[in-house]
């Protein structure tokens, strides 16, 4: 039983992240999961549906379910559909989120209007402490359309002014409009939502064709012509033009044989119904679609569904693969479940430390590793969904650096078995996917690259190799804040570190006999040991990583180095291991010194890391973020913090080596120290 | 006497100065970072890392406030070089870390020379033009060109330093002596008329006197390029002929003297090469249904002077020309008919590469050891009693 104790935990953790995978939508008569797995082109990149209602509901809204004011939740698909098929609907749905209170003035909602009133006095209390909404922040397309005027000039005048010398409000708005042009954008990319009888009106356009045709011809030789025949023809193309102009989506997919290059928007096709004389059969399909959705006839909609995936697999068979692999990836959210997985091992951890280590120990080991491996498997699924390296963006590097750590965690967890590796791996694990998961409101997390960046080999190393340069120094802070905590709150530094040894240990003294070669080393001593190995690989990682980008700066735009922000970003990382390598060495810093060192590392990393895309310069740079920037200085106070402690608190101080002389308890180097300095 | 000297070098050895100039050198570049929003990334590497002392402009005055990139890489230079031929013993336990700052000291360097030697150039090209030089994206030059002899023209260039206010230039190539009236690194040119209040303009002839020249300060930012202008007068034998406005803005403008027909042009320097390359073809891809760069390449045909070269070359991102000591980028583009080709000298190139070898192999070997070593000592532990 004790032995498959941690396999039963791990085949758990398993368990919870792949229910997703087999997750279905709720009953409903429609084949939603149909529309889903829908591909279409847009940014460059085909993708389902069912990432287009996600990302532009993340982008707007912050989250991919939408609530309504009755606690009804929409699945982003059924969204999407309503947003598609019947706009009228959609636009009452609360998915605009406005924080900025200049602009809640702006499309008139006062104060008294944003007040959440709770009937329950449970929740009235909670309010009172913020623990539950006090505020609405989500708001309808209707609710905003009366201010678009005003939101129209305010984002001109935006527009005007230098990105970097955006006021909030001004920053705000844009982001609405933009959120808002993504919306409409929608509305158009199916079917043109100015009737209600799309299909109807298709039908109607295939009887008239060649009469209207004939007039339309007549009416511009100047001859004899059915005026109203001509002008419904001209009404329609003026129509069609619209879809084209206004939609987003690139829905249509290519004849067989034919490249990305060569999907359509629906008012495209439609416009050459006219060269043609037929309606394309993806117009007709969603027109038909629509029809079923709007009149709530899920037969309908399922026949029209299953004759256009017959379709699909006809024209883009070979694209299908990938958009329903991320369609399952998706709905398997398993970087948001691994996010789960972590705080849970982090907690299973920190309680190895106070009771029962070993089952808890065990217990969060088993979890980490399950969580690593849904994490290895979205990174990997990516890779094979872009057909890139792992680490393209911003997000992406945030998913990798949090794979890394925790890679090099379940090492040392392997190694010494004392849970400091699963309470570092189970943090920095959900830090990192707590990041990455608001990264991903910006957007497409899987956007093209651009040209300058695009190149597989270089993303392959450089990249990858300063990404994990990056996840060992932040690994090695994280051990330095548990040892300044632990050390001063706790006597867990001073304890024995490695269990079987101190038992084995206490038996041999208790029967006599002697012999013992090493002395027993302390849990400081141990993770005083570990950080040290983990800087050196930091040093590694890093130093190499950031002469591989000089290399590829060399081999891209010919020079070396050139002073980018990004580039300093990561030299002043090598620099700082460099450093505190070379204070060990000196002997001048011991383990507590070390550990304040690296402590000041996570500063160091988290400024390299998104200090310099908050410059708004350089060649590197992804994109300015405000919400972000409050973050990290809160992060890098934190770690200030935590080293005046480690570093001003005296060590007779610390409950780990209260009384004790502290010279002894540090180790001594281990680098084969230059002996005469 | 001997004591101090012991003091001395025990100081460029010590490890305590290597952990100082680290900590001074990660302070350097976090601070020169911050000041690229001001100063944007080429007068920073001016002010911070090409100098001593780093002198901070407070009202005017340069005040110190920081040791340079050349002090402190120098004094780490020294600190590493010294520190290895002064504890050099060989062991292999010590093989890793010696070749590691061995690469370090090879990257110094060549970043060093780099600075020293490298030089560079944009070549602009239109599809079907042909170029054998490129220009230089900050400085310029003023080009006096004799093109009386319709077989050749006499070219004689002045570099943008020389143009001082006040300063007298004479070269025996040219019967006139030039004498810079006025000169400004950086203006606005706008035509007289839409100006009302301009003062009066210094130049006598050509287009100079109906524009007006409204000086500016000088810009670092990336996007943007400084228009220097400068009044010249001309000074022949029989004392002052004219006096002209030139500027980077202004076309160039032409001067007859003593039957002799002159071209004058304020223009970027240019870098003359034995060889001529054409732009048949530019090719900019965008991803579908989008605006954003895939790829663009230019297809360029490289002749030499002599003949000996004559052949088409492809050249795209992260995919570079080098050809007689020059390598050629794809740097950018203007429409879809013209390309920027970045043009780079830089005869230290290959060091960088060398280096990381060394770095990379010395850190491996380093950290390999360290890492056999734990396992021997850890496999003891296990195996106590």
């Amino acid at each position: 039983m004790k032995k498959l104790f941690p396999w039963i935990v791990f085949l758990a953790g398993l368990a919870f992240v792949a229910s997703g995978l087999f997750q279905r939508h709720e009953k409903s008569e429609f084949d939603l999961d149909g529309f889903a797995h829908i591909p279409i082109l847009v940014n460059g990149r085909i993708k389902p549906l069912d990432t287009v209602a996600r990302v532009t509901l993340l982008g707007s809204q912050d989250r991919q379910t939408v609530y309504l004011a009755d606690k009804t939740q929409i699945h982003p698909v059924e969204w999407l559909l309503d947003v598609a098929f019947r706009p009228e609907k959609a636009d009452t749905y609360p998915t605009f989120k406005i924080d900025n209170p200049e602009l809640l003035t702006l499309i008139g909602k006062t104060e008294d209007q944003l007040k959440i009133k709770y009937d329950n006095p449970v929740l009235q209390t909670l309010a009172v402490f913020d623990f539950v909404p006090t505020r609405y922040r989500r708001f309808s397309y209707n609710e905003i359309s009366g201010a678009l005027p005003e939101l129209e000039r305010q984002s001109q005048l935006a527009q005007s002014v230098d990105s970097k010398l955006r006021t909030p409000f001004q920053r705000a708005v844009l982001a609405l409009e933009s959120n808002l042009i993504a919306y409409q954008q929608l509305k158009y990319s199916f079917v043109s939502p100015d009737t209600n009888d799309f299909m109807g009106e298709l039908r109607e356009l295939q009887a008239n064709l060649p009469k209207g045709i004939e007039a339309v011809r007549l009416k511009q030789a100047g001859q004899p012509h059915d005026e109203a025949a001509a002008q419904v023809m001209i009404d329609t193309v003026r129509r069609f033009d619209a879809m084209t102009r206004f939609a987003s989506l690139f829905v249509v997919p290519p004849a067989n044989g034919g490249t990305i290059a060569d999907w359509r928007k629906v008012g495209q096709v439609l416009l050459d119904t006219f060269k043609n004389g037929e309606i394309n059969p993806s117009a007709n399909a969603f027109a038909t679609m629509a029809f079923a959705w709007r009149t709530q006839q899920p037969e309908l909609f399922n026949q029209a569904m299953q004759r256009y995936h017959d379709f699909l697999m006809g024209a883009v068979n070979k694209q299908l693969d990938k958009t329903n692999g991320e369609v399952r990836f998706n709905q398997a959210e398993p970087f948001y479940k691994g996010m789960l997985l972590y705080a849970v091992v982090f907690a299973l951890g920190i309680a190895s430390w106070l009771r029962w280590p070993d089952f808890f120990g065990r217990a969060a080991y088993a979890l980490m590793i399950a969580a690593f491996v849904a994490a290895t498997a979205g990174i990997v699924t990516r890779m094979w969904l872009e057909g890139r390296p792992p680490v393209t963006n911003l997000y992406s590097s945030a998913l990798f650096v949090g794979w890394g750590a925790v890679g090099l965690c379940i090492l040392l967890e392997a190694i010494y078995r004392n849970s400091i590796g699963v309470v570092a791996g189970g943090s920095i694990g959900f830090c990192t996917l707590l990041i990455a998961h608001h990264l991903s409101f910006g957007g497409d997390t899987m956007e093209m690259m651009r040209a300058v960046l695009d190149s597989n080999f270089w993303l392959a190393t450089h990249v990858v190799v300063v990404t994990i340069g990056y996840a060992s120094t932040f690994l090695a802070g994280f051990l330095g804040i548990i040892y300044i905590l632990l050390g001063i709150g706790t006597k867990w530094l001073n304890q024995s570190f490695d269990r079987r040894l101190a038992a084995k240990q206490e038996l041999a003294i208790r029967e006599g006999r002697s012999g013992l070669r090493a002395k027993l080393e302390t849990n400081g001593e141990a993770l005083t040991r570990m950080t040290y190995g983990i800087i050196c690989f930091a040093t590694l990682f890093s130093l190499v990583g950031t002469i591989l980008g000089g290399i590829w700066a060399d081999q891209s735009w010919g020079r070396f180095w050139g002073w980018d922000p990004k580039e300093n970003g990561a030299l002043i990382i090598v620099i700082w291991n460099a450093l505190i390598l070379h204070a060990r060495w000196g002997g001048l810093v011991k383990s507590r010194g070390l550990m304040c060192l690296a402590v000041f590392g996570n500063v160091v990393t988290s400024w390299s890391w998104f200090g310099t895309n908050m410059l708004g310069i350089g060649l590197h740079s992804y994109g300015f973020m405000d919400a972000a920037f409050k973050w990290l200085v809160g992060f890098m106070i934190v770690q200030a913090a935590i080293i005046l402690i480690g570093a001003l608190t005296p060590l007779e101080r610390w409950r780990s080596f209260g009384g004790r002389a502290p010279a002894t308890r540090a180790t001594k180097p281990r680098q084969p120290a230059p002996t005469r300095v | 006497m001997h004591d101090t000297g012991k003091a001395f070098v025990q100081f460029f050895v010590s490890l305590k100065l290597t952990v100082v100039l680290l900590a001074l050198s990660a302070i350097l570049v976090f601070a020169a970072t911050l000041d690229q929003t001001h100063l944007g990334i080429w007068g920073i590497q001016e002010k911070w890392f090409r100098s001593l002392v780093v002198l901070q402009d407070f009202k005017g005055v340069p005040v110190p406030i920081f040791p340079g990139g050349y002090f402190i890489g120098t004094l780490l230079l020294i600190n590493l070089i010294a520190a290895h031929i002064y504890r050099f013993t060989f062991n292999w336990k010590k093989s890793g870390i010696f070749i590691t700052h061995l690469g370090l000291i090879i990257l110094l360097v060549g970043e060093l020379l780099t600075n020293l030697w490298q030089q560079d150039f944009q070549m602009r090209l239109t599809e079907g033009e042909s170029k054998n030089y490129s220009e230089s994206p900050r400085k310029n030059e003023l080009a006096v060109i004799d093109t009386t002899d319709p077989e050749y023209d006499h070219v004689v260039a002045i570099p943008e330093a020389l143009l001082r206010p006040g300063k007298s230039l004479q070269t025996p190539k040219l019967p006139f002596r030039l004498v810079v009236r006025d000169y400004f690194p950086n203006a606005s040119l706008q035509m007289r008329s839409q100006v009302p209040n301009a003062p009066a303009s210094l130049a006598t002839t050509g287009i100079g006197p109906q524009v007006a020249v409204t000086p500016l300060p000088m810009t670092y930012k990336e996007n943007e390029t400084n228009v220097p202008a400068a009044y010249v007068e001309l000074i022949g034998p029989q004392g002052s002929i004219n006096t002209w406005l030139f500027s980077t803005a202004l076309t160039d403008q032409t001067f007859q003297f003593e039957g002799k027909t002159y071209r004058f042009v304020l223009r970027p320097e240019r870098f003359y090469t034995k060889f001529t390359v054409s732009l048949l073809k530019f090719s900019h891809d965008r991803f579908a249904g989008t605006e954003i760069d895939k790829n663009f390449s230019s297809r360029v045909r490289l002749q030499t002077d002599d003949g000996s070269t004559d052949r088409e070359v492809l050249i795209y991102m992260n995919n570079p020309l080098r050809f007689q000591g020059l390598t050629f980028y794809q740097a950018g583009y203007d429409g879809d008919k013209t390309t920027f080709l970045q043009v780079v000298k830089n005869p230290s190139w290959l060091l960088p590469y060398v280096a990381c070898a060394m770095i990379f192999a010395g850190l491996v070997i380093q950290f390999g050891l360290s890492l056999v070593g734990f396992a021997k000592k850890r496999s003891n532990q296990l195996a106590v009693a």
